[in-house]
């Protein structure tokens, strides 16, 4: 009787909250799963230290939305589209996690949004790089938060090829993301009139690239351009520089670097690339504040994935509070009418493809003696409007946009 | 330009060399891996975060104490061959005489642990180590622009391992440690120490990793998951070169470095996997691999 009677009330209370039928939060608990590499190549940038974002943007709302609980749950993706898929159908089939956040190598981020799809839940990926995810991979149930390869090939290429360095060579990762980002790269090189005169697709991971950087060399292109990730861009560009690629006047172009990749090269063999990034930690005083609470909390600076796991968290728990519900589709909907506006973004808009379309910046390493402390790295060059920045829909694939 | 399928023999010069150097890496560590199954029959599975202790150590070292290259080349294998001895004293001698797969578990075991808590601490960006200032710059050979901390990696590469087939092949010192581990019992009735050459022998080897690490440290990017992926191609090289042969895994360290010195070139997807092609195709041909003696 008085289980029936709970039942009751809940359901008159949702009713009156949300003033529709299906508006509710399941189980009166908003859960949260953050899913991320946590012990390999791909750590660093998101990680441990993005679950300490997203647990700042739960304690933030107070551990409680609307009356509902929040919880997170976490684990370790391994860079592995089989366990993430095995994780994500278990947390969504057994233990009623709405949304999934973190998400990194663009393999997995595109395995798990398949299940999320099958099971009408969320997902919100902040690490991935491939644009694929919004384009030919889109789903009606994830959304593409950060950035994605084509702002990325935008950015530093076309600002490269400007500076004259007409033609291209690519060290390119052999794998969905690699392959992404070098397509994106040849078509902005086209367009801005140079030429990518060769290519080299190297192993995931490799950490010897004397081999390749000596080809790079051979080819005598103006530009070594790096499409890949993490150590294998850290490893590329220790060897560039001891091999004196740029002395001997080519240009490196590392189109994907983090924070973390950075720090770890230091000013003084990073100084001078040219990289696009999302977002960058010593922009403003609001991008300042918050990454003084972040690294109160974690003792490193935040990358660019960071501060998007912990905006992206907060835009989802606003979402749910404002339709006091938990379903996929309301929250989705209410996450796309509402304009971002907070520390990561101006003016930010998830579009009907899931991409979020914001603002990208084109930062150039500070050289050591620009660099008054070991996070003090980039300066920023330009700002690159969201509109620029992003595949337009009309050039989309997706099947989610009406052309 | 003369060209060789369509490669520049410039090029194609280069690639050899690098493959060289290279080889100079796999030779040094599957030297050590070789010395300790050959010896002790131990599969030691914790040899490429030994590796990596030796360039973790190797940063730390100067990081906090201001210790240079030179210093640590030489204590950087001392500390690791240390915690070497230990291992082998509290962990390893207590399941000596089972199958090889308990020593597999085991040193695997070790490693995942090693890694995992240097992990937490250090992430996995890497660390910084800047190269000495008498190797920075290079030489130009014609064909390639040569660092010159290449040119070293080479040579002391090759001097130590040429000093290691010489003392366990050459000297009394190795002539008691093969006979020790061949009948330790008679050995021990002979008035010589074998637990403590055993607990010595496998310090040494897992040193050479940590040697191997020193010299790694100011050219890749030094984390605690480098030694991984080295460690299961360094098996392949072992393999290949005949499971406990001394000399055939220094041979086998250079030529597999030049064969996946070729395959970046004409064809780099498959840089990864040659290595294991070739150890397929000796265990098929020649189970006991290339330098093996025949069971």
């Amino acid at each position: 009787m008085t289980m029936m009677k709970k039942l009751l009330t809940s359901a008159v209370a949702s009713a009156l909250m949300a003033g529709g039928a299906q508006a509710a939060i399941s189980n009166d608990t908003v859960k949260i799963g953050y899913l991320a590499d946590m012990s390999g190549t791909y750590r660093d940038l998101a990680g441990p230290n993005g679950l300490k974002a997203l647990e700042m943007a739960v304690a933030d709302f107070g551990g409680q939305v609307n009356g509902a609980k929040i919880e997170v749950v976490s684990a370790d993706d391994r860079n592995s589209p089989d366990t993430s898929s095995s994780t994500v159908r278990r947390w969504v089939e057994n233990d009623d996690v709405d949304l999934v956040s973190g998400m990194v190598a663009s393999s997995v981020s595109i395995a798990v949004s398949k299940i999320l799809e099958e099971h009408d839940r969320l997902g919100i990926i902040s690490g991935s790089a491939a644009s694929s995810i919004t384009n030919e991979h889109c789903t009606p149930n994830h959304i593409h938060y950060v950035y994605d390869t084509y702002p990325l090939a935008n950015g530093t290429a076309s600002a490269v090829v400007k500076e004259g360095g007409k033609t291209w060579y690519m060290l390119t990762a052999d794998y969905a993301f690699g392959h992404s980002l070098e397509s994106d790269v040849r078509r902005v090189v086209e367009a801005s009139g140079g030429e990518v005169i060769g290519a080299v697709r190297h192993p995931f991971p490799t950490q010897d690239f004397s081999s390749f950087v000596l080809q790079a060399q051979a080819s005598g292109a103006d530009v070594v351009g790096l499409a890949n990730a993490g150590a294998d861009t850290t490893n590329a560009i220790t060897t560039a520089s001891e091999f004196g690629v740029t002395q001997s006047g080519q240009t490196l172009a590392a189109l994907l670097l983090f924070l973390t990749d950075v720090h770890a090269l230091g000013a003084e063999t990073a100084q001078g690339i040219q990289l696009t990034t999302g977002w960058y930690w010593d922009m403003n005083d609001e991008t300042r504040e918050w990454s003084d609470r972040f690294m109160e909390e974690t003792g490193v600076r935040p990358t660019m994935v960071h501060a998007g796991i912990y905006s992206s968290a907060m835009q989802y728990l606003k979402a749910v509070e404002a339709t006091g519900s938990d379903d996929a589709q309301t929250v989705r909907k209410q996450m796309m009418d509402t304009p971002i506006n907070d520390m990561f973004a101006k003016n930010g808009k998830i579009r009907v493809d899931g991409r979020m379309v914001h603002d990208m910046f084109l930062a150039e390493v500070k050289t050591p003696a620009e660099s008054t402390g070991e996070w003090d790295l980039y300066k920023i060059l330009r700002t690159i409007p969201a509109q620029e920045s992003y595949r337009p829909l009309s050039e989309s694939k997706c099947k989610l946009v009406n052309k | 330009m003369s060209m060789i399928f369509g490669v520049p023999l410039a090029v194609l010069s280069g690639q050899l060399l690098i493959g060289i150097i290279n080889g100079a890496f796999y030779a040094l560590l599957s030297l050590g891996l070789a010395v300790i199954f050959g010896l002790l029959k131990i599969i030691n599975f914790a040899h490429g975060a030994m590796y990596m202790l030796g360039a973790m150590t190797t940063v730390l070292m100067f990081d906090y104490l201001g210790v240079n290259y030179w210093v640590a080349l030489l204590l950087a294998p001392l500390l690791v061959g240390a915690f070497g001895v230990v291992i082998e004293y509290f962990l390893l001698r207590r399941i000596a005489g089972q199958d090889h797969i308990y020593s597999l578990l085991l040193t695997f075991g070790v490693a995942l642990i090693i890694s995992g808590v240097l992990v937490n601490w250090f992430g996995v960006s890497g660390l910084r180590y800047t190269m000495p200032d008498v190797f920075k710059g290079g030489v130009n050979l014609g064909f390639m622009f040569m660092p010159y901390y290449r040119a070293w990696v080479i040579v002391a590469a090759l001097v130590v391992c040429f000093g290691t087939w010489f003392m366990i092949e050459k000297t009394k010192l190795g002539a008691y440690l093969r006979a020790g581990t061949e009948d330790s019992q008679l050995m021990q009735g002979f008035g010589i120490n074998v637990p403590l050459l055993i607990s010595l022998t496998y310090g040494f080897g897992v040193a050479l990793a940590a040697f191997a690490g020193v010299l790694a440290a100011p050219i890749y990017s030094v984390t605690p998951v480098m030694g991984s992926a080295t460690l299961i191609t360094v098996f392949a090289v072992v393999v290949i070169g005949g499971m406990g042969s001394i000399g055939g895994a220094i041979i086998t360290g250079i030529l597999m470095g030049v064969i996946e010195g070729l395959t970046k070139t004409f064809y780099p997807p498959a840089s990864s996997a040659v290595i294991f092609l070739v150890m397929v195709l000796v265990l098929m041909f020649r189970p006991s691999g290339l330098f093996g003696k025949e069971a």
